[in-house]
């Protein structure tokens, strides 16, 4: 193993604890975000509906994992290609 | 004797443990299977269950679980002399610390990645759930008012030691803010950070107008300051203050602000303090002046050593860690003993340089004697003989013994403050959960647990009055710390038990150490509760608090034993 190698390691290392918890402030971040995102579907007003919407096939995977960690099984919304 | 002959041994029993006896546990008991998809497969998510390679994910538990504790416990506890220290540092470390970690690793990998809390509930009952929870409580209380004390005596003690590592804060959330913030990397900065707190404490220890010395500033020990308080004891209570009110407001804060960013920073020290330690060791080569044995203590070692280094031979802080992040980042089941076992190694590595540091400073056995006189005055001076001994031991590469001095406290100081800070943080959540559990709003708002932690804390440490009067009393909480922590360890091993058996499999090998554990602190206990803080005792006067922490300590032990039973007779009807 080189020096860099080991230098990699260990920044890994010490990465390791502030990974997960900067990771989860993001996507605390992030499910607000999708809050907003979905807030139409929801029942409510979105002044910005018409281009969220161009956003929705790239979000598909991520909505279904974030309905499923905001504690619901199947997805809340009908007419809306999820699980 | 060679210090490095019993460094050498103890590190040759450290392998041996791990090459044979953790691949005796992890083949014939625990069955580690290389195909059994790990919750960090299955439960994937990116954020808390992410398969990790091995190598990392020991260095993240060794970093987490390695603090000032193991190397408080062992300062105080060669006082009866190295060799009882070294056996049961080596021999826990090897049979009880060692399947301990590995065993909560294993058992919370074989459960979803649930914490040992959880499981507790699962395995034994709500029962064991509440008794879980009330352990904890009494085991973070300790720790505040222990590390509180810990803290203010170093820097009393080693007063060039304060300006760096209140530097370290400013230094820190300057992190924090630029790794979350600005998403930049933390190896440089905390590498910047650590330099300038090591030149800061170069200078400081150079230039006296730069170290904060409160009991000169108060008139020292002749001088009443306030309350019939001289300057010493004056000084003790504004350190205790300013840190209570220092953890306040780090374990209000958001995680990353400052905790993260300075637990970096300090695994950095963590690599500097044993580099410190084992190198000097290696090239100044000294003899032990400290007696093998004490031959005639005031306090005798059985069974008080077993509770007086708890991290170190064994610790269940370490279950906690385990089972609350370590499980759910395991790549494959077989890395469990990489991880688990080896994490419990290095934190044997670092206690067993921490007896060596205090038993080779000394000159002669008359000054090692003269020096540890009695139980008391381990308790007060060990981890002051501590980081001098480490100071002496830096010589050996060329590091003045002054610096080596004021940098070696740094370091135990930024152990016992993230320490401190965590715990808070954690009294905090428990408050707020038994809040929850019983219905008392008030308890759930962050403000009113976290100062119901604070004034708590502060209200120990303060109260209990050592021999050399107010704030020397610190110390006579340790045992109490010891026990708490082996209380915890206790409930996790009977956990790893009952689980062994519903599989049909040896469970002696943590049974064993369970029942150890339980009748030393019941044992310790008792002695302590009966004879001495009671007043019962010749020559011990009552200690009202004391009594009442030492009573529910036993309790809560004893509590477990009836469990235990409990638990394998229902299982042992239940399999047959």
């Amino acid at each position: 193993m080189g020096f860099k190698d080991f230098l990699k390691l260990y920044d890994e290392i010490l990465r390791q604890g502030h990974r997960t918890e900067i990771l989860r402030e993001l996507r605390d971040e992030d499910d607000l975000f999708f809050l907003l995102l979905y807030s139409e579907m929801l029942g409510l007003p979105n002044p910005v509906s018409f281009y969220t919407l161009e956003l929705y096939p790239y979000m598909l995977e991520k909505f279904h994992d974030w309905h499923k960690r905001m504690g619901m099984e199947k997805s809340p919304l009908s007419g809306f290609r999820c699980c | 004797m060679n210090a490095i002959l019993v460094a050498v041994i103890g590190m040759f029993v450290f392998f041996m443990g791990y090459k044979y006896y953790s691949k005796f546990v992890a083949e014939r008991i625990y069955r580690l299977d290389p195909d059994y998809q790990t919750p960090a497969h299955r439960y994937k998510d990116g954020v808390d269950f992410v398969p990790t390679n091995k190598w990392v994910l020991w260095g993240h538990h060794f970093t987490s679980v390695a603090g000032a504790a193991p190397i408080v416990g062992p300062a105080i506890a060669v006082y009866w002399g190295w060799l009882p220290a070294f056996l049961w540092v080596v021999l826990g470390t090897v049979f009880a610390a060692g399947v301990h970690d590995f065993g909560a690793l294993v058992l919370s990998v074989r459960n979803k990645g649930q914490s040992v809390g959880t499981l507790a509930n699962k395995i034994i009952g709500q029962r064991a759930k509440i008794l879980f929870l009330f352990i904890i409580l009494i085991l973070v209380l300790m720790v505040n008012a222990v590390f509180a004390w810990v803290i203010s005596n170093l820097f009393i003690t080693f007063p060039s030691a304060v300006l760096s590592v209140f530097i370290q804060i400013p230094l820190a959330l300057w992190i924090g803010h630029l790794v979350y913030k600005k998403r930049g990397g933390m190896l440089l900065p905390s590498l910047f950070a650590l330099a300038a707190m090591y030149v800061s404490a170069i200078v400081a220890s150079k230039v006296p107008a730069l170290q904060i010395d409160l009991p000169r500033y108060f008139g020292g020990e002749e001088n009443i300051v306030a309350f019939g308080l001289n300057g010493v004891a004056f000084s003790f209570f504004v350190w205790i203050v300013i840190l209570m009110v220092y953890v306040y407001i780090a374990s209000t804060l958001p995680v990353w602000k400052l905790l993260q960013p300075r637990d970096y920073i300090n695994s950095h020290q963590l690599i500097v303090g044993l580099a410190i330690l084992y190198l000097g060791l290696f090239f100044s080569n000294p003899s032990i002046s400290a007696p093998a044995t004490n031959a005639s203590p005031d306090v005798p070692w059985f069974p008080l050593l077993f509770i007086t280094i708890a991290c170190g031979a064994i610790s269940g802080f370490h279950g906690l860690v385990a089972s609350g992040t370590s499980s759910k980042q395991l790549n494959k089941e077989t890395d469990a003993r990489f991880v688990g076992y080896l994490g419990a190694v290095g934190e044997g590595l670092l206690a067993l340089a921490a007896i060596i540091a205090v038993v080779t400073f000394f000159s002669d056995e008359a000054s090692f004697l003269g020096a540890y006189s009695s139980f008391g005055a381990a308790g007060e001076g060990g981890l002051g003989y501590f980081v001098q001994g480490a100071g002496q031991l830096a010589t050996g590469i060329f590091i003045p013994a002054d610096i080596a001095t004021t940098i070696v406290a740094i370091i135990v100081v930024s152990f016992a403050a993230t320490t401190l800070d965590t715990s808070v943080r954690l009294m905090r959540y428990i408050i707020s959960e038994l809040g929850q559990e019983y219905k008392i709003k008030p308890l759930t708002k962050m403000h009113v647990a976290t100062s119901i932690a604070v004034v708590s804390s502060a209200a120990l440490v303060l109260l209990p009055e050592g021999p050399q009067g107010f704030g020397s009393g610190g110390y006579v909480l340790w045992p109490l710390f010891g026990t708490s922590n082996q209380l915890l360890a206790g409930i996790t091993l009977l956990l790893i038990t009952l689980w062994l058996k519903r599989q049909g499999r040896n469970y002696l090998i943590t049974l064993i150490p369970m029942i150890f554990l339980m009748f030393m602190t019941v044992w310790a206990m008792i002695q302590q509760v009966f004879f001495q803080w009671s007043g019962l005792g010749e020559g011990h006067e009552m200690n009202l608090l004391l009594f009442l922490l030492g009573s529910i300590i036993l309790a809560f032990a004893l509590w477990i034993l009836l469990e235990a039973i409990a638990g394998l007779r229902r299982k042992g009807t239940e399999d047959n």
